[in-house]
């Protein structure tokens, strides 16, 4: 037997574990470069950065709490409006739409077109109707009746947390119902029966044996769609106001992390930029550690099946 | 047993076989399992062995070291020595890709190529390994599609799919895409066993008719099946290897107390 | 149910707005002509249009070559720690806050070139695409059945062949969806050039140069005081969809049996 060189096997391995070790290798760089480009706001301002609140490039003082707060109130407000809904969504069209294959292809595919909407273009829309559109209908009354509740006090004028946290709910919906959906799809028929075979309704059957069984999916597509909202940039920046400021008004304006690095880049240097830049690095942590949460939960609960997220 | 079916193989004359293939303390694990405990035996050249036992008895892992297969699969180990012509096929100077080559194999469940036409599944392994002369893949062709008879069936339109035939034509495709690389022996692990009986039937007719050129070694757990086609069987009970001869003699004066239990389905 | 009601209003709200605003801005001029001053008539989005088209094909270049190696080692050689480490970094990447990338490559070309440019904003794009194409040629190979491979290897086909031709073969519908899924990503994508690429009013002589391109384009002009770039940014937006719109369509029509297409955007 001739003794064959394997040239074309080992190519092919070096080349691949090579395209494999690239990837880790970019997750690495990504840290490292960051913190290289952030290496003068660091250097300055310490760990206070994290809990000073005062933003004023004219004085060279920056803190990145108000982007913090902000990032956090418009996350949540996306996720009490979102997670309801792509819950419903997911479970309407997993359990409800059986029956019906087609029509719940049919709505899935344009949940998951929502999906495919470019974020500048869901701020174009933010900034030209659904502004107008709440401040009219929703801030100016909530504001002139509950008024006194520090959430809905204020000025109302349409760039705020509020709006922010509108768009960035629409924006999410697709994604975690999408998830949820294929969780879902992975809870056994068995389950099901054990139910309905008791008597019980469609409800009761998704209450009590589909949900609890999909508990950590869905808390991994809840996770995911916190994540994405978390780092949402356009959508946010062009709606927020881009003031950094701590309000507990939902009507006051603010920014988020990403929405501010968007909305000032531009104009900065120096310092200015190593200080934005070290607010991406928070953001890139905030992200790894949401995103590597999400996967885990979510390989945990689909382990071995195939789940398209 | 009836004695007609084994009327069949009485003819051929046994004596100076030579022998093709044989394993010398071969052992296999996967993972922590270890599935062969050390099994030598000689398979005989140009002839059909039968290899026989109870489900986890360990033959599909002996054949599929027989062409290094088994090494494949994820934590899978093999030891001792599988000598094809007087080379062991496990020294690190033999390149597996080669041994393949002259070692085919058809495999539990028919898996043509679902993207090929029925004539580009048989001539796959020649296609991709270089050959570009149209005529010889023409002949090649044909000859395998011929002795697995299924010539006769697809001769109208090679270019259909390999998976709009039937179960049976699927198998028989298979095991014609085996032949056309032109092996020396050609293993077959259980080929029938998703097959109806008349597709069986077909197959096993095409397995009589290959020993006049290969050496053939099947797994079944078919008794009828291994009277009606091999020479020679093997019985293989949880890892090692409890007997071996002529089929008639094995199926009619067993010489081990568990391959008795096994032929009178005391078990397995 | 209800839930499905509210979700579906916007889009078609956001749809019905894009098509009915966007619609008087479109003419061949504008598709053809560079961009002009507010007030003054024939402006057009012709740059921003190859600016975009430039970035996203420097991004495939350079992350579909790697983003299919990387899912083909994912897929083969799923049981090596490495390949377990890298997917997981990988699926940490996908879906990443593609501001932070932007930043990242303004860290690493734009500041040591001095230079807001092109081929700056294609890696910046590349680092969005390359993960998802990873993860979907990856998930795609998986799904090819395991006695194929064995199949071709019993045939004495080497394992690269195996690979390139049984695998690939087979699960090629999934890696086309894939990249044309990460195509589209990456066409909408804003944040990561506008920290890369800047922006301009000509057409960028050199990929060293800034360029324009749509979705920065609609940014600008949005959030500007002037009624008649807010029009153009609606029919840019137009624009922007319909090209999207298109490359899900061909992602759909290609899909067939193999990927039920609910790919996270």
């Amino acid at each position: 037997m001739r003794f064959r060189l394997l040239r074309g096997d080992t190519i092919l391995t070096i080349a691949l574990a090579a395209a494999a070790l690239l990837i880790i290798g970019i997750v690495v760089a990504l840290a490292v470069n960051l913190f290289s480009g952030a290496s003068s706001s660091i250097l300055k301002f310490g760990p206070r950065f994290l809990i000073e609140s005062k933003w004023q490039p004219s004085n060279d003082v920056f803190g990145a709490l108000p982007f913090v707060y902000g990032t956090l109130v418009t996350s949540a407000i996306a996720i009490v409006i979102g997670f309801p809904i792509s819950l419903g969504i997911a479970v309407f069209i997993s359990e409800k739409l059986k029956r019906h294959l087609t029509f719940g292809y049919l709505l899935g595919t344009l949940v998951d077109l929502l999906a495919a909407v470019p974020s500048v273009i869901y701020g174009l829309w933010g900034v030209f109707v659904l502004i107008p559109l709440l401040k009219d209908y929703v801030e100016k009354p909530l504001n002139k009746s509950l008024g006194f509740i520090s959430l809905f006090s204020g000025h109302p004028f349409g760039y705020d947390f509020f709006t922010a946290g509108v768009i960035l709910a629409i924006m999410i919906i697709p994604t975690m119902s999408a998830v949820t959906r294929d969780v879902l799809s992975v809870v056994p028929n068995s389950q099901r029966e054990a139910i309905y075979s008791l008597g019980g309704t469609d409800w009761e059957v998704t209450q009590k044996s589909v949900l609890p069984y999909a508990r950590s999916g869905i808390f991994g597509a809840f996770i995911l769609g916190l994540g994405r909202a978390f780092g949402e940039t356009m959508a946010v920046t062009m709606v927020i106001g881009n003031i950094p400021s701590i309000s507990s008004s939902l009507f006051s304006p603010g920014a988020t992390l990403s929405s501010i690095i968007a909305n000032q880049f531009g104009e900065s240097s120096g310092l200015f930029q190593a200080a934005l830049i070290e607010l991406g690095l928070i953001l890139f942590f905030v992200a790894v550690t949401i995103n590597g949460l999400a996967r885990l939960l979510l390989w945990r609960m689909t382990r071995g099946t195939q789940v398209n997220t | 047993m009836s004695g007609m079916q084994l009327e069949k193989n009485k003819n051929t004359n046994f004596d100076s076989t030579a022998v093709k293939l044989s394993t010398k303390d071969l052992k296999a694990t996967y993972g922590k399992v270890q599935a062969l405990k050390g099994i030598t035996m000689d398979f005989p050249e140009k002839r059909v062995t039968a290899i026989m036992g109870p489900s986890g008895c360990g033959k599909s892992t002996l054949i599929r070291c027989l062409n290094r297969i088994h090494e494949l699969t994820p934590k899978a180990k093999v030891e001792g020595e599988v000598i094809l012509d007087g080379v062991n096929i496990y020294s690190p100077k033999v390149d597996p890709v080669a041994i393949r080559r002259r070692i085919g194999m058809v495999f539990q469940k028919a898996n043509p190529f679902p993207t090929m036409s029925i004539y580009d599944n048989v001539v796959a392994g020649l296609k991709l390994n270089g050959v570009r002369d149209k005529k010889k893949l023409d002949e090649l062709a044909e000859k395998s599609l011929r002795m697995s008879f299924l010539w006769e069936e697809v001769k109208g339109d090679l270019k259909k799919p390999g998976t709009a035939l039937s179960g049976g034509q699927q198998q028989r495709l298979c095991i014609a895409r085996a032949l056309a690389v032109e092996p020396e022996v050609i293993l077959m692990d259980e080929p029938c066993s998703a097959l109806d009986p008349l597709a069986t039937a077909k197959v096993e007719e095409s397995i009589v008719q290959l020993k006049k050129e290969f050496t053939v070694i099947i797994v079944t757990h078919n008794l009828q099946q291994a009277a009606r086609v091999s020479d020679f069987t093997a019985f293989m009970y949880l890892g090692k290897l409890e007997e071996f001869g002529e089929t008639a003699s094995v199926f009619e004066n067993p010489k081990n107390e568990l391959t008795e239990k096994y032929i009178t389905g005391k078990f397995g | 149910m209800i839930a499905v009601i509210l979700a579906v209003i916007p889009l078609l709200l956001i749809l019905g707005d894009v098509f009915l605003r966007g619609a008087p801005a479109i003419s061949v001029g504008f598709l053809t002509h560079l961009q002009k001053p507010p007030n003054v008539s024939g402006g057009g989005i012709a740059n921003a249009i190859v600016g975009t088209f430039t970035m996203v094909g420097i991004a495939s270049l350079i992350s579909v070559p790697i983003g299919v190696l990387a899912g083909i080692f994912f897929s083969e050689w799923s049981t090596t720690k490495v390949s377990t480490i890298s997917s997981f970094m990988n699926d940490v990447l996908t879906g990443f806050p593609s501001i932070v990338l932007g930043l990242f490559v303004f860290v690493i070309i734009v500041l040591p070139t001095r230079q807001f440019s092109a081929f700056a904003g294609g890696v910046a794009l590349s680092f969005v695409m390359l993960p998802i194409i990873a993860r979907t040629t990856g998930e795609s190979l998986k799904l090819v059945p395991n006695t194929l491979r064995e199949a071709s290897m019993a045939l004495g086909i080497p394992r690269w062949k195996t690979i390139f031709r049984i695998v690939i073969g087979t699960g090629k519908n999934g890696l086309l969806t894939g990249i044309l899924l990460a195509v589209a990503r990456a066409t909408g994508e804003t944040a990561p050039i506008l920290l890369t690429a800047s922006t301009s009013i000509y057409f960028a002589k050199s990929i060293f140069q800034p360029t324009a391109s749509m979705t920065v384009l609609i940014y600008n002009y949005a959030t500007s005081p002037y009624s008649s770039w807010q029009t153009q940014a609606w029919g840019a937006a137009l624009v922007l969809i319909l090209i999207m719109l298109g490359l899900n369509l061909v992602v759909k029509l290609t899909v067939g049996r193999n990927l039920s297409g609910k790919l996270e955007l």
